[in-house]
């Protein structure tokens, strides 16, 4: 068995530019992992089921791990790192704080990029709506009730400020 | 002073947000996985696929030779570089078992690491996996408890001599002549399955050896790093300076990661030998196949009780499949003699016989999961009250409130020898049946069912004993001391305050709760208190975070160590300030004169104590750093009643909750905020214990369950708005009058969803004995319930 010769990707990460050689069966997890040091993004499953790894790929949420790190050339990834630093937590960041939205903090990371796609793209009128949204994303320390609650309260912020 | 506004607590009490918050939610929190190691070798493991066989020949040649493998390890390997270890106890007819880093000659169970490959990535480890040829003897597996514990049965462990590892019983008065006379009877078979703790970080672990030093270096994610560093030490023949346990951030343990696995002592041995860095991570395969189940007992119990629904007698007989091995350091015998020492419940049962076997199988080893065998013993009680109940033509609450432990009994001393100090039984059935408006449910009840529909309302009422002191260890006879806790609180030049502990929050938001209790102790500003935990280098000796024990515990310890740091305190500012210290306070990180505007910040005065000779005689220099260890000597109680109401689909089968309440008394509340989401978060865990969650092995061993699609935990979707109230009734003798209560959520949940799905279908005449009452179940369940001749 000889190893695949390694690829040349091009991948933008939260804005920057990175253009590294990889082996064509690297997930998308590891590359932003191991090659980028962007750790925020976690592993929980590997088959794609818990939702931990999620980050946004051209502006839609996807599991890392079930994504090449070759089949993000030349598209924009969006990772926890983007929002805000623990200086100045972003909007949903903060609500996540205030509503006590995290225990261990392990799935949290892919909470928060399923809620900003959520956030971007649909009503969320109701909790059930916010429920079955998130409902692809694993928390086994919340019981979920707090992390809908600040999930309300950011529909709330961004309709305020459309209204505006 | 006390009636100095500034002198009363401000934190303890308040819905304070998270100190941990900030890192997490920017992915800077640090878990294992997420430290780097360059130059470390990653580990991957060719496990068992038997469920019991003989190895009988294992050719690495293939692996070995592969580009980027550094060394292939085998048992024969690691002769003269590790042992076994074995899980002991005082209790008698109690048999360990050696666990063995990677297997000796026979695997017990699937997913058993038979070889350990090291190489340059976790890729290339596992390409080299697929390299290793294994050829095994089966063996006879044992899949079923009751078979293996028979006389004849093959053993699983030679040097037992039995499968049955552990043996107990509780006695009070004749159960059996007692229930022979009672006028009512309810009893049968029940049955709750075997599941997974399933953190969502799975296992992980990385070993670095300091050669220079000599420190081992092991980050572990682990409940309990103390323990893991005292084993260490005596395995290696280490002093406990020369290996350093430190858990990160952890993600979720919920019991998992409480116990020593062979991964994270092979780990260990081989960074030590190698010089180099080892590390491992679990995926998820590795986590449903190797990591600790729970509960998996069958309980065989009996109710006696008279005309007018009072509990005379109780009797159980349980079997605890605990799978292949004792587990280190808890042993086999935790979970199930725990079941039968709860089973009493927070109920008066004048008497009751009790007795548990704890047989081996070829399965994962059992070991502690949230709640720990009294999730079982409330499904299996208050099943048998609400059976009773039904049989007597009684309200369930009203049932109960005859049988509870009253206000005036306490401290009570159960029937199984366990004493409830003085708790809110009653008042938690009253505040939840207030709280669900019980009556009102019961109405809507009586339409839905009118209108056809399976409508069910189920109530559970719980005790637990938290915090447990160092008179009983937290598993039965086990060696080790898990009733102490440690709490050192320094108060350094800058004047920023440190307290060191021997606990290890992951998730519990500890490093708040302790900075709030520490806080309103010295009178110091929250945001100047730093909390250190999770590292066995913290404190002289420190176990972890497991067993509801780190508020009651930890809280304790830091409410006694902040005291007499403040009197130090205190006294420096006498000095400084010109005045008795009967009139100095100290409060939001100030020292000041009570009733006047003379005040030192903390800072300053740490610089007239550390840095500025001259300011203070010499013999007014104390030191400020205090190390207190607190040990509750007994447990404190802590007690809830869940009530939910809930429906059945009886085209799916699936379970809708409509409703959920808590009600719970578990002390002082030191942050309503985290004590709901514990609460919550428990609850979710037996609501999907209940309903969803099964590891399965089919009758040859094989596990059925190895992924998340197989092993189902509840998402958003499936888990109802959960109400809470905190009921304190009577604050516990103890330091600091916390009770723990990160476990309570997953001991009420399953028994109060088993009621209310018995109550929805009652008009069918169904009973519920076996959890987790999937769709499957339910409909064969109904199904019967609906064929000719059965059911009511």
């Amino acid at each position: 068995m000889t190893r695949p010769m390694p690829r040349t990707v091009t991948v933008t990460v939260n804005g920057a530019v990175y253009t590294r050689a990889v082996e064509p069966r690297l997930l998308l997890s590891d590359f932003l992992r191991d090659e980028l040091g962007l750790t925020g993004t976690h592993v929980g499953c590997e088959h794609g089921v818990c939702g931990a790894c999620t980050v946004l790929i051209d502006g839609d949420s996807a599991r890392a791990c079930l994504f090449l790190a070759v089949q993000a050339d030349g598209r924009s990834i969006e990772t926890v790192e983007s929002l805000g630093t623990v200086e100045a937590l972003s909007p949903l960041q903060e609500l996540f704080r205030e509503h006590h939205a995290l225990q261990c903090g392990f799935c949290t990371p892919g909470m928060l990029m399923t809620g900003i796609d959520l956030l971007r793209k649909y009503p969320l009128a109701t909790d059930a709506e916010i429920r079955a949204g998130l409902s692809g994303n694993l928390c086994r320390c919340t019981g979920y009730e707090h992390i809908v609650r600040a999930m309300r309260a950011a529909v709330a912020l961004r309709d305020a400020k459309r209204d505006d | 002073m006390t009636d100095d506004p500034l002198a009363r607590p401000r934190n303890i009490g308040a819905r304070i947000k998270r100190v941990e918050d900030p890192r997490l939610l920017t992915g800077q929190g640090r878990f294992t996985d997420d430290h780097a190691a360059p130059g470390a070798l990653h580990v991957a493991f060719k496990r068992s696929d038997h469920a019991h066989a003989r190895i009988a020949a294992i050719d690495t040649a293939a692996a070995t030779a592969l580009a980027g493998v550094f060394a292939v390890y085998t048992a024969a390997d690691l002769d003269g570089l590790v042992g076994p270890v074995r899980a002991t106890s005082r209790m008698a007819d109690y048999h360990p078992t050696d666990i063995h880093p990677l297997a000796h000659g026979r695997v017990r169970h699937v997913g058993e690491p038979i070889v350990a490959v090291l190489a340059e990535s976790r890729y290339l480890a596992e390409d080299a996996l697929d390299r290793i040829d294994i050829a095994y003897d089966p063996l006879p597996a044992l899949s079923d408890p009751e078979a293996a514990a028979a006389a004849g049965a093959p053993l699983l462990h030679d040097a037992a001599g039995t499968n049955v590892l552990a043996t107990r019983s509780f006695a009070r008065g004749d159960a059996e002549a007692a229930l022979a006379a009672a006028p009512l009877r309810v009893g049968g078979r029940f049955r709750f399955r075997r599941k997974a703790p399933l953190a969502i970080e799975n296992r992980a672990c990385l070993a670095e050896w300091d050669r220079g030093r000599r420190l081992l270096t092991l980050t572990l994610s682990t409940q309990v790093p103390g323990i893991v560093r005292d084993l260490l030490a005596d395995l290696f023949d280490l002093p406990g300076h020369g290996i350093r346990v430190v858990a990160p951030e952890v993600g979720g343990g919920f019991g998992g990661k409480a116990s020593l696995y062979p991964e994270d002592i092979l780990v260990a041995a081989l960074a030590r030998k190698l010089g180099r860095a080892v590390r491992w991570t679990g995926d998820r395969l590795e986590d449903l196949a190797t990591t600790s189940h729970g509960f998996d007992e069958i309980i065989d119990a009996e109710l006696g009780l008279d005309r007018d629904g009072h509990i005379l007698a109780l009797a159980a007989e349980v079997i605890g499949d605990v799978g292949a091995y004792s587990i280190y350091p808890w042993t086999a015998a935790l979970e199930p003699v725990q079941v039968v020492s709860f089973l009493p419940g927070p109920y008066r049962v004048p008497a009751y016989r009790g007795r548990v076997r704890a047989v081996a199988t070829n399965k994962a080893p059992m070991g502690p999961y949230r709640g720990v065998g009294r999730p079982v013993a409330a499904f299996v009680m208050e099943r048998l009250v609400d059976m009773a109940a039904r049989r007597l033509a009684l309200d369930p609450a009203e049932l109960r409130r005859r049988n509870l432990v009253q206000p005036a009994e306490f401290p009570y001393r159960a029937a199984s020898g366990i004493v409830w100090d003085r708790s809110g039984f009653v008042e938690c059935l009253d505040g939840a049946c207030d709280a669900v408006g019980y009556a009102a449910l019961r109405a809507e009840q009586a339409k839905a069912r009118a209108a056809g529909r399976l409508y069910g309302i189920g109530i559970a009422s719980y005790a637990e004993l938290t915090g447990i002191g160092s008179r009983i260890s937290a598993a039965p006879g086990m060696p080790i001391n898990t009733g102490t806790e440690t709490a050192t609180i320094r108060l350094d030049s800058t004047g920023a305050i440190s307290a060191a502990f021997g606990i290890a929050s992951h998730g519990q938001g500890l490093e708040t709760t302790l900075a709030q209790v520490i806080a309103d102790e010295l009178g110091a500003r929250l945001a100047d208190i730093q909390i250190i935990h999770g590292d066995s280098a913290a404190v002289a000796h420190g176990t972890g975070t497991y067993a509801s024990r780190s508020a009651v515990l930890a809280g304790g310890a830091a409410t006694l160590a902040a005291r007499l740091l403040k009197e130090r305190v205190i006294r420096a500012a006498a000095h400084l300030l010109e005045a008795a210290v009967e009139d100095i306070d100290a409060a939001d990180g100030r020292v000041f004169v009570v009733g006047t505007d003379r005040d030192l910040s903390f800072r300053e005065l740490a610089k007239a104590v550390y840095s500025d000779m001259g300011r203070l005689p010499r013999e007014a220099r104390e030191e400020l750093e205090v190390t207190k260890v607190y040990d509750p000597y007994f447990g404190t109680t802590t007690s809830a009643t869940h009530i939910c109401a809930l429906e059945i689909d009886p085209q799916t089968c699936k379970v809708r909750l409509h409703r959920y309440v808590v009600a719970e008394d578990c002390g002082r509340v030191i942050n309503p905020l985290i004590v709901d989401g514990q609460v919550h978060g428990g609850v979710a865990q037996g609501i999907g214990a209940a309903l969803y969650e099964e590891v399965v092995y089919d009758a040859a061993g094989q596990l059925l369950t190895a992924s998340l699609a197989d092993y189902v935990i509840p998402s958003a979707g499936e888990v109802p708005v959960i109400e809470t109230l905190h009921l304190e009734t009577e604050l516990p003798a103890n330091a600091g009058g916390f009770r723990g209560m990160g476990e309570g959520g997953t001991i009420g949940a399953p028994a109060a969803v088993a009621n209310a799905l018995a109550d929805a279908l009652a008009p069918l005449g169904g009973e519920i004995f076996e959890l987790p009452m999937t769709p499957d179940r339910l409909f064969r369940l109904i199904e019967g319930l609906k064929a000719p001749g059965k059911g009511a």
